[in-house]
C-alpha cells in the first residue's frame, strides 16, 4: 500500500494525499480548514480492506500524519503556542481536556440541532422581510396648506441674473505698450516701470509688462529691479545704469 | 365531526380574534403579543386570551393552516399534512441545506452568542470564514457588534434561526451540561473499523 497515493474526500480537499502534502507545503490549502481526523479515518479504512497489517506504510503514515498535525496546531495558536508551553505538563493536559470536552459539547449540540432540523422539515411558512410600518413617535402637528403654499412661492421667484461682466474685459494690444515704451526711450534714456503705468488697470499693467519682456528679448531694452517688488528699471540698451554694484547675476536670472 | 370553523359567537373577544387573525395571515414575520396589541390597539392581556381562540381554530388537524409559538412571537405556517404539497410546489429552503461545519458553528453560536471567528476556530479547530459566511448569506445568523478586546466582528443567531428550527426560543435548547456526556463519534468509528480488522 503507497501512502502517499491514499484517496481523500474530504470537505476541503479531494485527490491523492501527495497532492495535499504539496498544496500545504505551497501554502495554497489552508491548513485550518483541513479536517486531519478525516485523514486518518480513510487511512484506517483503506487498512482495515486489507488482509495484512502494512507496518512500513503505517510507519510512513504516521510521519506524514504527526507532521500535518504539528502545522496545523502552530497556524491555530500562533499566540497561544508560548502560553501553553509555560504551563506544567499537567495543566496543558487538563486545558487541553477541557478544550475537548468543550468541543464535545458543541459537536452533540450540532447533532441535536441537525436532529431537530429533519423533524421540523415539514414544516413550511412564509419567509420575508418585516414589512412592519415605522411607529412614528412624535407627529408632526396639524398644518396648513396655504403655508406650505407661501414656502413654495418663496421659492419659486426668478433666479438672479448672473453677472457676464468679466466676459467683455478687453484687452489692449501688446503693440500698443511697444509703440509708447519706444517712444518714451527716445525722450528719455531711462524710465521706471511703475511710474510710467502704475495708473493704469491691472488688466492694462499685465500688458504692458508683456510688452517690456517683449522688448528686453529684441534687445532693445535691459531691465534693472533691486530686489523682489522694488521698482523695476528700464534703460535703452546700450546705456549700462550707473550703478551697476547693485546688480547681481542671480537676480537678473529671477527677472528674466 | 369537528364544529364548523367559526369563532364561539358571541364571545367578547371575537372582534380581537378576527383581528389578529388579519395582523398575523399579513405578516412575514412572527409577531410578539407586545406588537400584536399595539396594533390592535388592545390590552396585552386580552389578546393572549384572544390568541387562545385564534390558535384553537388554526390547530393540526383542524385547519391547512396553523397558528403556532416560536421565535418569540406568533405565526402562521402550513399544517404537517399539507407538507407534501407544499415541497411539491416550493424549492427546499437553503437554510435546511447546512453541512457538518456549518452545524457546529451554528450550535457554538447558538449557546455562545455573541461570539466571533476567532472564538469559533478555537472551538472547532479549525477557521469558520467560510462557514460563518454561508450562515450570514442563509440568514440564520448575524453581526451583533465587535469584540470589545479584539475588534472582531461578533455573531448571535436570528429570529430566522429559531423559525426554521421550530423553537420558541433559544431557552428551549438542551443544556449545555447534559451534552458531550456520551460516548465519544471518533472512538467509535475507530473501534468499528478494529472490529472489521479482526473479523
Amino acid at each position: 500500500m503507497i501512502v502517499r497515493e491514499l484517496d481523500l474526500d474530504l470537505d476541503a480537499f479531494e485527490g491523492p494525499f501527495d497532492l495535499l502534502l504539496t498544496l500545504v507545503l505551497k501554502d495554497e490549502l489552508d491548513l485550518r480548514e483541513l479536517d486531519v481526523a478525516g485523514i486518518v479515518l480513510a487511512f484506517l479504512e483503506r487498512l482495515a480492506e486489507r488482509e495484512e497489517l502494512d507496518l512500513e506504510a503505517c510507519g510512513e503514515f504516521l510521519v506524514l500524519i504527526a507532521a500535518l498535525l504539528e502545522l496545523k496546531a502552530r497556524g491555530l495558536f500562533p499566540d497561544e503556542a508560548a502560553e501553553i508551553a509555560e504551563l506544567e505538563p499537567e495543566a496543558a493536559a487538563e486545558e487541553l481536556a477541557r478544550r475537548l470536552a468543550e468541543y464535545r459539547r458543541m459537536k452533540d449540540a450540532a447533532a441535536w440541532l441537525r436532529e431537530r432540523l429533519q423533524r421540523e422539515g415539514d414544516r413550511f411558512f412564509r419567509l420575508g422581510p418585516a414589512q412592519l410600518a415605522a411607529r412614528v413617535e412624535t407627529p408632526l402637528a396639524p398644518q396648513d396648506p396655504e403655508q406650505l403654499a407661501q414656502v413654495i412661492r418663496l421659492l419659486a421667484v426668478e433666479p438672479p441674473q448672473v453677472s457676464l461682466e468679466h466676459m467683455a474685459l478687453r484687452f489692449p494690444p501688446v503693440l500698443r505698450f511697444l509703440e509708447r515704451f519706444r517712444a518714451v526711450l527716445r525722450r528719455r534714456t531711462r524710465f521706471d516701470f511703475d511710474g510710467e503705468v502704475g495708473r493704469l488697470p491691472r488688466i492694462e499693467q499685465a500688458v504692458a509688462f508683456l510688452a517690456l519682456l517683449e522688448l528686453r528679448r529684441s534687445g532693445e531694452v535691459t531691465i534693472d529691479q533691486a530686489a523682489p517688488f522694488a521698482p523695476i528699471r528700464v534703460a535703452r540698451a546700450g546705456e549700462e545704469f550707473m550703478n551697476r554694484d547693485e546688480r547681481t547675476v542671480a537676480w537678473n536670472l529671477r527677472s528674466a | 365531526m369537528e364544529p364548523p370553523l367559526r369563532l364561539i359567537a358571541g364571545n367578547p373577544l371575537d372582534q380581537l380574534a378576527r383581528t389578529l387573525e388579519a395582523l398575523l395571515v399579513v405578516a412575514s414575520a412572527p409577531l410578539p403579543v407586545q406588537e400584536l396589541a399595539a396594533a390592535a390597539d388592545d390590552d396585552p392581556e386580552r389578546v393572549e386570551a384572544a390568541l387562545g381562540l385564534v390558535a384553537e381554530r388554526y390547530r393540526e388537524g383542524r385547519s391547512g393552516v396553523v397558528l403556532e409559538h416560536v421565535a418569540g412571537g406568533w405565526a402562521f405556517r402550513a399544517s404537517r399534512e399539507a407538507a407534501e404539497a407544499c415541497a411539491r410546489l416550493f424549492e427546499r429552503p437553503p437554510q435546511r441545506n447546512l453541512s457538518a461545519a456549518a452545524m457546529e458553528t451554528l450550535a457554538i453560536v447558538a449557546y455562545l452568542g455573541p461570539c466571533s471567528r476567532p472564538d469559533i476556530a478555537r472551538i472547532r479547530g479549525v477557521a469558520a470564514d467560510s462557514a460563518v459566511a454561508g450562515l450570514v448569506e442563509r440568514g440564520l445568523i448575524a453581526e451583533a457588534g465587535r469584540d470589545a478586546a479584539a475588534g472582531a466582528i461578533r455573531y448571535r443567531t436570528t429570529p430566522l434561526f429559531e423559525r426554521v428550527f421550530g423553537l420558541e426560543s433559544l431557552s428551549q435548547l438542551p443544556r449545555l451540561d447534559d451534552l458531550g456526556a456520551d460516548a465519544e463519534e471518533i472512538r467509535e468509528r475507530l473501534d468499528a473499523v478494529a472490529e472489521r480488522r479482526t473479523a
